[in-house]
């Protein structure tokens, strides 16, 4: 029997809930509550989606025919670097953070995050840097045109020799999502360690908070690398310096070396929630425990620790030493070892399940397919005597779209499904998210597997016209491009109109297993309050008959009553 | 409005997780993040020294030793005059504490102070090719942290005067003098890159 004066059968008034559609100005205010946040960040991420994919447009649209007739070639440097920034910058990395606000807490049985201030503070960063950023495309000389590696010397050219220039609004902006990120990570990372349900011991955690843990991990002992680099770049530029200035005994390559040095371990950053997500739902929709759950949990920290020693890997031809490149290769093709771990678990786990097609399950099954493609491809470039034949060609982009659209936001789209019903407390239409699955698979492989051709057959990435001979390959990827514009529609409809009028989620729709799932949907806004639960098995404990947690029925009654 | 809901059997004990007193965690591993920039800094520095074809500038041979010298020995004594000072609060002696806690701040000051002499009597600047560049760039980056570290050190004077503050724990005077430790050692490492490797 209850031990403290309060009593959890009396159920408290309902609190405003987060992710209702009523009592939408809570969005537009410093509210802290993580699971307001978490869809601050979600929308604001998606709307820049649309941003970066309106960019990509134009710049498929210039691609499809081979001389450089819709846009300047200037301004095609200029879409260029604001695509990959704005995609990176204000769309993964912000949704990423919105998972976070909304997942871990929930999953770990925890009120809120730590910090719940410094948590507002990180978001509210992102639309000035969202505004600095937007605010460089009319400044005189357009926006940082270098590519979103910013590599000097090119970087560090400023024709017009004005101090507000698009490349210092660019690094400005930059910094700024760093500073944002590391507000981000101290919070998740101190949560995740303090803040856990009783019983949660760290191999009961679920795999998305291992993800999560580890990949915040890399934020924190990553990126102030890029930062530090990155705060040289501005001096370089703005205020005489010549750190990466030859001419003044500078090493433009050492800013090579700061950048790789996060840029390697941030894709990481991107992929672990994702490698999070599919843990998720893979046991949720084919009725099996998750294979394998100690070493998957444990390998996302052997991904960690080897992301941080590969970097050299985007290098190869930099004018690196030998000896650097063979080493560097080997540590690179070490990282699949983990990764690959991790494919066979799924595979394991969905190998004679009852699978349940729906959509979140089609956006993960595709993006597990694509990945392992992506894989491939990146073992091949790992491979020095490739790399630097397909190095900065499109064989490049193709890989890292394999990876960052047809996995990363495969894995994206599969979470926002997947926990629609739990934060809006709406269902969302099943036929509406089945076609923008079906658009996107076909969008995307149109779009990004026809690129491996165009590059291996040597066609130069960030340029804005091309030989005739690539023509047919970059046609094709045009269109997939569309294809994929279109299929932001369904998911637009669907979205708005399930979270306004959709029809209303029970608890736990997916019969799901994990702390989140036994909260109210949407969550009441300090999710448990003074009555969390004490977990006693580990999780996705799916047709094992192992109740999750003490006096389960209670906890089913609560949420279905709230 | 309460909704009482009596049906419901109660067979377990409610957890509860407290919501705050995690700031020494969380500035634990700001601390940790924020060491990563300055070894950034070191290793730039590092490596322009040891590869440049030419790192002096032209006119200028060397540093002078002797008032980062006598910076380093007030800056590292201010770090046990502030840990004396902690030692005080433990006792509840709040007055020690206040005179231990204003002379680091004294000492943090006079840190400041010297700097500002040094670099007004360089012969270089911050344009002077990259020696010049990575020598403002890591003294300047270390003296905002001494500046803030001096800031953050007042603000715990002035909260030691409201009634009852430090009754519950003193989490942001043990935070700010790890913070302040944490300037010492960086101090320490970038007098030896600096000013000893020459
Ligand atoms: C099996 C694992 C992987 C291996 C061995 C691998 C290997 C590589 C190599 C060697 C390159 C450099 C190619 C070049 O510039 O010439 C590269 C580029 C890239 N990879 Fe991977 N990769 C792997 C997985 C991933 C994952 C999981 C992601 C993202 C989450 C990713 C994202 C990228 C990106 C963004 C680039 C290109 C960056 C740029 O040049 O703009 N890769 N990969
Ligand atoms: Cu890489």
């Amino acid at each position: 029997m209850s031990t403290s004066n309060y009593d959890p059968r009396i159920l408290k008034a309902p609190h405003p809930v987060p992710g209702a559609p009523d009592n939408w100005k809570r969005f537009f205010s410093f509210n802290t509550d993580a699971k307001v946040i978490g869809i601050q960040y979600i929308v604001s991420a998606l709307f820049f989606l649309l941003v970066g994919g309106l960019l990509a447009m134009v710049i498929r649209g210039e691609l499809i025919t081979p001389p450089a007739d819709l846009v300047d070639p200037t301004v095609y440097n200029g879409l260029n670097t604001m695509h990959g920034t704005v995609m990176l910058f204000l769309f993964l990395f912000p949704i990423l953070n919105g998972f976070n606000n909304l997942l871990i807490p929930t999953m770990i049985g925890a009120p809120d995050m730590a910090f719940p201030k410094l948590n507002a503070a990180a978001f509210w960063l992102v639309p000035v840097f969202a505004t600095i950023l937007m605010a460089s495309f009319f400044v005189p000389g357009g926006p940082a045109s270098s590519g979103w590696w910013s590599y000097p010397p090119m970087s560090l050219q400023n024709p017009l020799g004005r101090f507000i220039n698009g490349e210092m609004l660019w690094i400005t902006a930059v910094a700024l999502s760093g500073i944002s990120s590391i507000f981000g990570a101290i919070n998740f990372v101190t949560t995740i360690i303090r803040m856990r349900a009783p019983g949660m011991g760290f191999f009961r955690m679920p795999i998305y908070v291992w993800t999560a843990w580890a990949a915040q991990t890399i934020q924190l002992l990553a990126l102030p690398v890029l930062t530090g680099g990155a705060i040289m770049l501005l001096f370089d530029l703005s205020f005489g310096t010549t750190f990466y200035r030859p001419e003044g005994g500078g090493d433009p390559v050492l800013y090579q070396h700061f950048f790789w040095f996060y840029s390697h371990p941030a894709v990481y950053v991107l992929v672990l929630p994702i490698f999070g997500i599919f843990s998720e739902i893979f046991p949720v929709y084919s009725r099996k425990p998750l294979f394998g759950y100690k070493v998957v949990a444990l390998a996302s920290f052997a991904i960690t620790a080897l992301s941080l020693i590969v970097w050299v890997h985007h290098m190869f031809y930099s004018g690196t030493p030998q000896w650097m490149r063979n080493l560097f290769m080997v540590t690179t093709m070490l990282i699949a070892v983990p990764t690959g771990i991790k494919v066979f678990a799924w595979i394991g786990t969905l190998w004679r399940g009852k699978l349940r097609l729906s959509t979140p399950m089609l956006f993960c099954l595709g993006g597990l397919f694509n990945f392992i493609f992506a894989g491939i491809t990146g073992i091949m470039l790992a491979t020095v005597p490739i790399d630097v034949h397909v190095g900065n060609t499109y064989f490049v982009v193709a890989h890292f779209h394999y990876v960052i659209f047809n996995t990363i936001c495969f894995g994206v789209f599969a979470g926002i499904y997947h926990w629609f019903p739990k934060f809006t407390g709406r269902m969302y239409y099943e036929g509406l998210g089945k076609i923008h699955f079906v658009l996107t698979f076909i969008g995307a492989t149109l779009n990004f597997l026809p690129l491996h051709w165009a590059g291996l057959l040597g066609m130069p990435r960030r340029v804005a016209s091309y030989d005739p001979e690539f023509a047919i390959w970059n046609v094709i990827a045009s269109i997939g491009a569309f294809i994929l514009g279109v299929a932001s529609i369904p998911f637009i409809l669907n979205m708005i109109s399930s979270w306004a009028r959709g029809p209303k989620a029970p608890p736990n729709p997916w019969k799901a297993i994990g702390l989140e799932w036994l909260l109210p949907s949407p969550p009441p806004a300090e999710n448990f309050e003074d009555d969390i639960p004490t977990v006693i098995n580990g999780p996705y404990g799916y047709g094992l008959n192992k109740p999750l947690v003490e006096d389960e029925e209670y906890y089913i009654k609560r949420a279905q009553e709230a | 409005m309460t909704i009482t809901n009596p049906e419901i059997p109660l067979n377990h004990t409610p957890g509860h997780i407290k919501h705050d007193g995690h700031n020494l965690t969380g500035f634990i591993i700001f601390l940790c993040s924020e060491s990563i920039i300055f070894l950034a800094f070191f290793t730039g520095y590092a490596v322009l020294k040891l590869t440049s074809p030419e790192w002096l500038p032209q006119g200028v041979n060397g540093l002078e030793l002797k008032m980062p010298l006598i910076n380093t020995i007030v800056l590292v004594s201010s770090s046990f005059v502030a840990y004396i000072a902690e030692r005080y609060l433990h006792k509840s002696n709040l007055w020690g504490f206040r005179i231990a806690w204003l002379l680091t701040m004294i000492m943090g000051s006079y840190f400041v102070y010297g700097q500002y002499i040094e670099w007004s009597e360089l012969a270089f600047g911050l344009d002077s090719g990259v020696f010049g560049g990575t020598f403002y760039l890591l003294t300047g980056f270390h003296g905002l942290h001494v500046i803030t570290g001096i800031l953050l050190m007042g603000l715990m004077l002035v909260r030691s005067f409201l009634p009852g503050n430090y009754e519950k724990g003193e989490m942001g005077v043990t935070s700010v003098s790890l913070f302040w430790h944490f300037v010492d050692v960086i101090w320490i490492i970038l007098f030896i890159l600096i000013y000893i490797w020459q």
